[in-house]
């Protein structure tokens, strides 16, 4: 297996007249938390709907795992093992926590109509795993509530574990600690470690540069849609080129 | 039983059929529909036509009026695909409208006269009319709750609850968003063209009328009076919308207007439908049910 998971080249996204992106290249080993930061309207969100197949890109060409995705659409992507969550964080509002994990399980069954009628959810290994994976983040207490009378931490945190049932490959977590107190961000933080030490490789965007310095393990740095720096946080932290598109 | 109940009661199986097959697109899939009384004409006319015009019989024109209901429901779901919410709303308006319009200027439909002379269902020689009829539909209703139930528990019922709640989530964790909502209308349609076969083997007539605008907001009525997104809700809202017209005949004209207030009331004061998740009567029947539990030793 290709240590390589991702390669990005020449990634564009026009919006009308506005480029959000611009000719983005990055590549990613497995196993690596990579952070992805930049200021307010830099493009980390575009990039990310463009990874996972929720927005087409206008040019360029992502390769994941080997093969040639960019055309694929975001259910396919998902499939081949993209997990997401979103900015501002997507629960299935009226299904439970344990519906919300239990949904991710079902991503083998999804691709076709005859298997997702023919495969019931009530298969008693399948509630074995559920149970499971809520118990490994912490969720075991919250199985039958309604997710959406928890607080945003927590529906984050089903948010997470729900596309971390999809058995992902590649997991991309958009601005998890948004909303979070500083206890409830270094316990996510934990959890993503906890997830890449599994397997799982990650790609973090973060406004909290506190937390993304602390969980990244390489980052890049994205301004007006192009991709000014890139490095381990200790070089970037000190970029004159990321201290000025900051500050100004 | 009184000949008229029968038929009463057999009118509302039909209506429970067709809240049933809507509440699968509005109240799972989410996908607000006001034109589901043509895929019902669809499925009575194919009825007519395989019996009337080329002599088929039970159950081979209930098969070709649920599947030709069916393809055409995916065909004009696709729509779908392209508008959300209101802008959808209008498009099935539009599709019950140009139904409504082929079937009425189509020589081959009879017109306004629509077909006539459709016998009834007539299985090793034994006709099904009156009690029989009765039974045979609700055996159909029985077997649909059951059906609908499985369908719920499969991966295809998440498939549906996620889109209603969220596209860009669902497709996240591998679901096939267009082909889900195409297949949703094609169940829903189906059955409602099942329906519409039963209903033109009871009747032994149909016309362009039956399956209007009127009939769709009708069915969308008991969905929503009932309760969307529930099993047994649409089922009540068919019983008490299909059934109290013929104890409120002196309203008969009036029927329109009461739906009209039930629905803008419900709006309002029980946006859940009666027995919606949250709704007062639900939250009543679970307090009741934990306070027996509790008195009992």
């Amino acid at each position: 297996m290709s240590k390589s998971l991702l390669k990005v080249d020449g990634l564009s996204k026009d919006f009308g007249g506005l480029k959000a992106l611009d000719a983005v290249s990055l590549h990613l080993d497995r196993h690596e938390i990579l952070g992805l930061i930049g200021p307010n309207g830099a493009g980390k969100s575009t990039l990310f709907n463009c990874l996972s197949g929720q927005l087409s890109s206008n040019a360029g060409r992502i390769e994941f795992s080997g093969r040639d995705v960019t055309r694929m659409r975001a259910s396919q992507r998902a499939r081949l093992g993209i997990g997401r969550t979103f900015q501002l964080g997507k629960v299935f509002s009226s299904m439970t926590v344990r519906e919300n994990v239990l949904a991710g399980f079902g991503v083998g069954a999804y691709g076709s109509f005859w298997r997702s009628i023919s495969g019931l959810i009530t298969r008693p290994e399948l509630t074995e795993s559920v149970d499971r994976i809520m118990e490994q983040f912490d969720l075991q207490m919250y199985h039958d509530s309604p997710v959406t009378d928890l607080p945003m931490g927590i529906q984050r945190r089903v948010e997470a574990v729900r596309a971390m049932a999809t058995d992902p490959t590649l997991l991309l977590l958009d601005e998890p600690a948004a909303g979070l107190t500083h206890g409830e961000a270094e316990e996510f933080a934990s959890i993503v470690r906890r997830v890449r030490d599994d397997g799982v490789t990650i790609i973090v965007i973060e406004h909290n540069m506190h937390f993304a310095m602390e969980l990244a393990e390489r980052m890049y740095v994205l301004v007006q849609g192009r991709i000014i720096a890139e490095g381990p946080p200790e070089v970037i932290r000190k970029d004159s080129d990321v201290i000025s598109a900051y500050l100004g | 039983m009184d000949a008229y109940l029968i038929s009463v009661f057999t009118f509302i199986g039909f209506w429970i059929i067709l809240a049933m097959s809507l509440n699968l697109l509005v109240g799972y899939a989410g996908q607000v529909s006001i034109g589901h009384a043509a895929f019902f004409g669809i499925g009575a006319y194919t009825s007519a036509v395989a019996t009337v015009k080329f002599g088929v019989g039970f159950p081979l024109d209930l098969i070709l009026a649920t599947v030709l209901a069916g393809v055409l429901g995916g065909v004009l779901g696709l729509p779908a695909l392209r508008v959300r919410h209101d802008f959808l709303v209008l498009a099935t308006m539009g599709i019950n409208f140009i139904v409504v319009a082929i079937l009425l200027y189509t020589p081959a439909f009879g017109g306004a006269y629509g077909i006539v002379g459709i016998p009834p269902i007539t299985i090793a020689g034994v006709e099904f009319l009156g009690l029989s009829m009765l039974l045979l539909v609700y055996g159909f209703v029985g077997v649909l709750f059951i059906l609908k139930v499985l369908l719920l528990k499969s991966w295809f019922g998440f498939r549906l609850v996620a889109i209603r709640d969220d596209e860009e989530a669902a497709a996240a964790i591998g679901i096939n968003v267009a082909s889900t909502k195409i297949w949703a209308f094609v169940l829903s349609c189906s059955v409602a063209g099942l329906a519409g076969s039963l209903y033109a083997r009871q009747l032994g007539s149909v016309y362009p009328d039956n399956f209007g605008f009127v009939e769709s907001v009708t069915i969308l009525a008991m969905v929503v009076l009932g309760g969307s997104g529930t099993l047994i809700g649409p089922v009540i809202g068919a019983v008490i919308l299909g059934g109290l017209p013929e104890y409120l005949r002196f309203l008969q004209e009036w029927r329109y207007v009461l739906y009209g207030v039930i629905l803008a009331l419900l709006m309002i004061f029980e946006r859940d439908g009666l027995f919606g998740p949250k709704s007062r009567l639900r939250l009543a029947l679970v307090r009741w049910r934990h306070a027996r539990h509790r008195v009992r030793p």
